[in-house]
């Protein structure tokens, strides 16, 4: 593939970047892969995989365990992981806190705020609010937590343009509501709805906010402090990193106030027969042998990604994404799900194709060699709301070329031939 | 190109033209869904003959690739007019094909075109995992929707 740098102002050096993703010099049934399912979950540069088996050839050990020289070699790469994602979050190192993924992090905050004291304590008279625009992660754990408590759900709506409605912020976020839950970058439609407007109200009524940024992490500049929320949420196999590892971030002096989730070694200060106390944060929330690895190959995720920059992948995202805009206009029939200019979006373009199914539109396309995501994306609400059973979604990153987003135009001319 | 032993003509037809598509009259009904796609499927069956065991009608109302819409098509075509019991057997055989990630079945080609007819179009989707449930969607439902109604029909009886 010749360089596209030049063509398209903004874009990376793909050329070079490319070369450190063993995966994409793949060939898919005979023809050059072209991976535009990043949003389901990213590729890893050889940078990361080779931190990991290093770290399994030279340096493995239980962490915080023994004084023997792998124990404390191993503790100070996971340790090491977490002062480097602390640092691409702008946050303390103490507020970060390694789960399995963003669900386990949502899930820990909804039981947290089930079992907590007051004034966290969710309870029969409180609301808990989110958006017709989450994925499952950020829906389930919220019913049932409503469940449980006895606690009303509630949800801004999407427009049909694909934005969050928030002309009933008032009444949506009351001085009943506990948290409010929401993505900062949609998994489906690619919008990046008005934060501040929404942390501000939660504020203003004494409510909790805890921010989904699985799909913000990877692609732009996350600070957690300015963001000024109370939890934030990500994971690792989107953003470069392997699977198995997530990041919660929480506010130190909540997360102290806060009641303990999982019982286990690790998180305790001492055990008695009859009871425990516990381990300062973010110990308090990791009980038994973490993912050691997964944190370090995360950790070296993060060095990649700072050493390409932040605002640099964001740039190219977007650029790619205006090209990939303007180009699927040429194609007959295909209605865009959500935003249809790249601004205020993420590199995510959710679609239908006439009446063709999804399904097919994917197994049509893998068959040149383009990988995209078919479905609900684990959305299934936002379809509901579109009036679709399904979308085909074709998502792009850091490696992500113009010849791919060509690839697709061409692939999708396919499909609409083959199922004439 | 390789997808064409999936999309055989004959799927593709059924696809275009589905048989027996439509809601009408059941003695019961069942909606079944594929949660990892979407697709869906309103499914319908009403007995009768002497013993009430025969299938007299299928009707569906579905959405979903083309996969799930053509075996919902054959699977009209191969029930419709058969009793329950020789019905299942048939969805049993389907299922064995679709089973089978493109091996060899211990039965013979002729045998079976000769049970499954058009349904033999789809063994080029047994190689495909991820559309396997696709065209078992319809047969899932079909086995429920029949259960329910033997069941009702038994209840009638014994009442």
């Amino acid at each position: 593939m010749t360089s596209s740098t030049g063509v398209l102002p903004g874009l990376l050096d793909t050329d070079a970047i490319r070369k450190d993703f063993p995966i994409l010099d793949r060939e898919v049934n005979g023809r050059k892969l072209a991976f535009l399912d990043s949003a389901a979950s990213s590729q890893r540069p050889r940078q990361v995989i080779d931190a990991m088996s290093q770290y399994y050839e030279r340096h493995h050990a239980n962490v915080h365990r023994g004084v023997h020289t792998l124990a404390e070699e191993a503790t100070a790469l996971y340790e090491g992981a977490r002062d480097k994602i602390a640092a691409f979050i702008n946050a303390p190192r103490e507020e970060v806190i390694f789960t399995k993924n963003v669900s386990e992090s949502i899930n820990l905050v909804a039981n947290l705020l089930g079992t907590a004291d007051e004034p966290y304590r969710v309870g029969p008279d409180d609301e808990i609010v989110i958006t017709e625009m989450e994925h499952h992660s950020n829906i389930v754990p919220w019913q049932l937590l409503a469940q449980r408590t006895g606690a009303t759900l509630k949800w801004f709506r999407l427009d049909d343009e694909g934005h969050l409605d928030l002309s009933d912020i008032e009444s949506v976020i009351t001085d009943k509501a506990k948290i409010v839950a929401f993505s900062v970058a949609s998994n489906v439609l690619g919008t990046r709805p008005p934060l501040e407007q929404i942390i501000r109200r939660a504020h203003d009524v004494g409510a909790l906010t805890l921010l989904d940024a699985a799909q913000l992490a990877p692609h732009a500049p996350l600070d957690v402090q300015a963001l000024g929320a109370d939890f934030v949420g990500f994971t690792g196999h989107k953003m470069l990193g392997p699977t198995g590892i997530g990041i919660l971030w929480g506010r130190q002096e909540l997360l102290q106030d806060l009641p303990p989730f999982l019982g286990g070694g690790e998180m305790i200060e001492t055990v008695t027969m009859e009871q425990s106390t516990f381990a300062p944060v973010p110990y308090k929330y990791e009980a038994g042998t973490p993912p050691i690895a997964e944190a370090i190959g995360l950790g070296a995720a993060v060095d990649y990604l700072q050493s390409i920059g932040m605002e640099r992948i964001a740039e190219h995202e977007h650029a790619l994404t205006a090209y990939a805009l303007e180009r699927l206009k040429e194609v007959e029939d295909l209605r865009l799900i959500g935003p249809t200019t790249a601004e205020e979006r993420g590199a995510v373009l959710s679609f239908t194709l006439g009446d063709i199914h999804p399904h097919d539109v994917g197994q049509v396309l893998d068959e040149q060699g383009v990988a995209v995501r078919v479905g609900h994306h684990c959305a299934r609400p936002v379809c509901l709301r579109y009036g679709i059973p399904a979308t085909t979604r074709a998502s792009f990153y850091l490696y992500s070329t113009p010849a791919e987003v060509d690839a697709l135009v061409d692939g999708l001319q396919t499909v609409r031939r083959f199922f004439a | 190109m390789k997808l064409d032993s999936m999309y055989q003509d004959v799927i593709l037809d059924h696809y275009r033209n589905p048989h027996g598509k439509g809601l009408r009259d059941g003695d019961a009904e069942v909606h079944h869904v594929n949660p990892t796609c979407g697709d869906e499927i309103t499914l319908r069956v009403r007995l009768g003959g002497a013993d009430g065991q025969t299938i007299e009608d299928v009707s569906y109302a579905s959405q979903g690739c083309s996969i799930s819409q053509a075996s919902a098509s054959v699977l009209n075509d191969l029930v419709v007019g058969h009793t329950v019991a020789e019905a299942l057997a048939t969805g049993d055989v389907f299922l064995e094909l679709m089973q089978s990630r493109g091996h060899e079945l211990d039965r013979s080609d002729e045998e079976l075109e000769e049970i499954l007819d058009d349904g033999i179009a789809f063994a080029g989707v047994a190689k495909y995992p991820a559309r396997v449930k696709c065209a078992l969607l319809s047969w899932m439902a079909l086995k429920d929707a029949a259960s329910q109604a033997v069941q009702k029909e038994q209840e009638r009886k014994s009442a």
